[in-house]
């Protein structure tokens, strides 16, 4: 196996690619950077000049608004320049390859690529191109990972519930196709979470996931029992019907979160969702909105996490 | 050319000889013995064995000669010491017409290297509906029929290709991957492929179309040659199929031998394959399998790929790497790592793979062509892309210290390589 492609040879973060692999201490710094940026979020001022000059490009081969959006805002909140491209719709129809596009941007002089593809690794293919001077976080590659989701959940996670080793965690839905659930069970794991489960149907729980350090449960209610975090996952409309499921109906009768199911968690669980969610597929209105969930401060968190997360890897923070 | 080789460890493994010896070549064969030889090569600490037979290897004409012509492949392949040559039909367009098998010879023959034997396409563009004209294509020189990577959905039409290949006592060559389970997968559905969040082939896409090919040995009694096997489980069906005494061989891709999932590592596209690299323990079932002689052949699987298609994302590169000059050093390598004698070793890459190929070749007796490779088993290098001469520098094997030199290659009593 070659070395880690995302430290340098001081083991300094060079690129954000995936949270397996980062050290505990490497992912500790960025939740304690993204607190001290959770202030400035809040100031009326809401800048600090950590990347002056620098340009950060929103390469996303694939659409996305929150991700592209909250990735825009930290940077700005950071002083850089942000250059959004929408490559879905541009040079990929015309046949430009991957590294050529890479080639072109770096050319007008980038400091940070932050790429959003739908192809599990891509980002490793481009960090393996860029110049020194350049970093590659990685937005979301396929079913691979999405790595800034990931330490916010942990970020939100802490921000809640402190003390990791005491956790028990409820991913809930198609962990199969989900990056989110990936990086956030390596996240997990590296920081010592107590137990880590995984619950779906089989059609939906990929082959030999037991591996990744989770626990496997097909059903919900004993999945969700005594559960201090519950992260419901997105249902994407394509898997809704066909060979994986047969219908969104027949999936929230067996796997949507209800106030009653919730009740098997614990008393003071916290439900998260990394949004955008389909209410009444995978999640009840009267959860999404009600006093155990925390998905509107996942988002606001979400910047702070990826502010640290550029300061990190291109200001030296 | 009259030719001694004087002083070599000569391996043969169709006798089971391996003993230093010289040997004598005139009219392209070996003779018994030789008065007056125009040269000699001394060849004292090598060894001689039969060039070797390499049941698939990618030469990419016609159609894709912008990923490797001829005259690269050809000379990649006595480079490696292999003098004779299946090449797939998955050319563009495909060989499913005399003609175009008939031209492939010829060039082939023109360039005097390797010896080069086309596999005629099993249906008409590939396509698997309709039966190419087999009869025509083994008079054009075909030596088997294949569907190469394309798939095979219809049972019906197996069943039929199967019947008709059997009328004549042609042979059919088959990949065993059910399509439907093979859909939209590129690597092992497993561990590795489920942390990479990579789209998976389980490994019962082989072996329930394995089930459905030996079925048909049984009802057909078509000689069945099952290609690239990857899986433990498929190992243990054909070792059951010939216990039986059905008429099934089979080969694996040498890669495939020495690799597993794991080796993707950080999405390397290099060990992007078909079929997908499996777990560990599959692929200690494959060593095995070949030591014991339930895998009849190692094949290099040769296919060159551009750097374009390459340079991509796993799941969006295409498969396939290159293999002719490594299948000698990779041989040497699974032979030293299993403790197995040169001489039962080689058999797996020469006079087992004349037997299912149905040569005359891979062997050293009078009277037999004078086909050979004469190389220095010690001898170590390390896989860079400028040593290749194959057009394509795609192998998971780059910047890997291997062992096993070729200094000269011998067809047909020429000397048509040798070593600097």
């Amino acid at each position: 196996m070659p070395a880690n492609p995302q430290l340098d040879a001081q083991g300094r973060l060079r690129h954000l690619l995936s949270i397996e692999g980062l050290p505990r201490e490497t992912i500790e710094r960025i939740l304690a950077t993204a607190e001290s940026f959770a202030g400035v979020t809040e100031r009326d001022i809401k800048k600090v000049p950590l990347l002056r000059g620098k340009s950060v490009f929103n390469l996303f081969f694939e659409p996305s608004t929150r991700t592209r959006t909250t990735f825009e805002i930290a940077a700005k909140r950071l002083s850089a320049d942000v250059i959004n491209l929408n490559i879905a719709l541009s040079s990929q129809t015309k046949g430009e390859s991957l590294l050529d596009t890479v080639a072109n941007l770096s050319a007008m002089q980038a400091d940070i690529f932050v790429v959003r593809h739908a192809s599990s690794g891509a980002p490793y293919l481009i960090a393996r191109h860029v110049k020194p001077h350049e970093h590659v976080i990685n937005a979301g590659d396929g079913r691979h990972a999405h790595p800034t989701q990931g330490l916010l959940d942990l970020y939100t996670i802490r921000h809640y519930k402190k003390d990791f080793a005491s956790l028990t965690v409820a991913i809930v839905g198609d962990i199969a196709h989900s990056r989110v659930a990936r990086s956030l069970i390596h996240g997990l794991n590296t920081l010592g979470a107590r137990e880590v489960r995984v619950i779906g149907p089989q059609t939906l729980i990929p082959t030999g996931v037991e591996a990744l350090g989770v626990r496997v449960f097909h059903d919900l209610r004993a999945g969700l029992r005594e559960a201090d975090v519950i992260v419901m996952l997105r249902l994407q409309n394509e898997r809704m019907s066909g060979a994986l499921l047969p219908s969104a109906q027949e999936y929230f009768m067996s796997y949507g979160l209800t106030p009653e199911r919730l009740a098997l968690a614990k008393p003071d669980a916290i439900v998260m969702h990394p949004g955008p969610m389909n209410r009444g597929v995978e999640i009840d209105s009267a959860v999404a909105d009600g006093p155990h969930s925390v998905i509107l401060p996942q988002v606001t968190f979400g910047i702070a996490v990826r502010m640290a997360v550029m300061s990190i890897v291109a200001g030296g923070a | 050319m009259k030719l001694l080789v004087r002083g070599a460890r000569v391996v043969d493994p169709a006798s089971g000889r391996d003993a230093i010896a010289d040997v004598a070549i005139a009219d392209g064969r070996i003779a018994e013995r030789l008065e007056a030889p125009e040269r000699v090569i001394e060849a004292d600490g090598l060894v001689l064995a039969p060039g070797l037979i390499d049941l698939s290897a990618r030469l990419r004409e016609p159609g894709y000669e912008y990923k490797a012509r001829l005259e690269s492949e050809l000379e990649a392949a006595v480079a490696g010491g292999v003098t004779s040559l299946a090449c797939p039909p998955d050319t563009d367009p495909p060989l499913d017409e005399p003609g175009l098998v008939d031209m492939l010879r010829r060039r082939a023959k023109s360039l005097s290297r390797a010896r080069v034997y086309p596999v005629g396409a099993l249906t008409v563009k590939l396509a698997g509906e309709r039966l190419t004209e087999m009869v025509e294509l083994a008079a054009a020189g075909c030596v088997a029929f294949s569907q190469a990577n394309a798939p095979l959905k219809d049972t019906q039409v197996l069943w039929r290709a199967m019947q008709y290949a059997a009328t004549f006592g042609y042979p059919v060559w088959l990949r065993a991957e059910d399509a439907w389970l093979a859909s939209g997968g590129v690597a092992h559905d497993g561990e590795h492929a489920t942390r990479l969040g990579l789209p998976g082939i389980p490994p019962f896409a082989e072996t329930i179309a394995l089930a459905t090919l030996v079925e048909l040995v049984r009802a057909t009694g078509t000689r069945l040659h099952v290609c690239r096997l990857s899986t433990a489980a498929a190992v243990e069906m054909v070792r059951a199929a010939k216990r039986e005494g059905l008429p099934v061989t089979c080969d694996v891709a040498i890669h495939h031998v020495h690799l597993c999932d794991a080796d993707i590592g950080f999405f390397d596209s290099n060990c992007r394959l078909e079929p997908p690299l499996r777990s560990a323990r599959d692929r200690e079932a494959l060593a095995a399998g070949l030591a014991d002689g339930t895998i009849d052949c190692a094949v290099s699987d040769h296919t060159p790929v551009d750097e374009d298609r390459k340079q991509l994302p796993f799941d969006e590169a295409e498969p396939g790497a290159t293999a002719l000059e490594l299948l000698l050093p990779l041989t040497l390598k699974w032979a030293a790592e299993r403790g197995l004698p040169l001489v039962r070793a080689l058999a797996r890459v020469t006079s087992d793979a004349a037997r299912v190929l149905g040569c005359a070749g891979g062997r050293i007796a009078p009277g037999a062509p004078a086909d050979l490779v004469l190389f220095d088993p010690k001898a170590p290098f390390r896989v860079a892309p400028e040593t290749l001469k194959s057009q394509g520098r795609n192998t998971p094997f780059l910047g890997r210290e291997l062992a096993g030199r070729v200094r000269a290659t011998i067809v047909a009593g020429q000397i048509v390589y040798e070593a600097q």
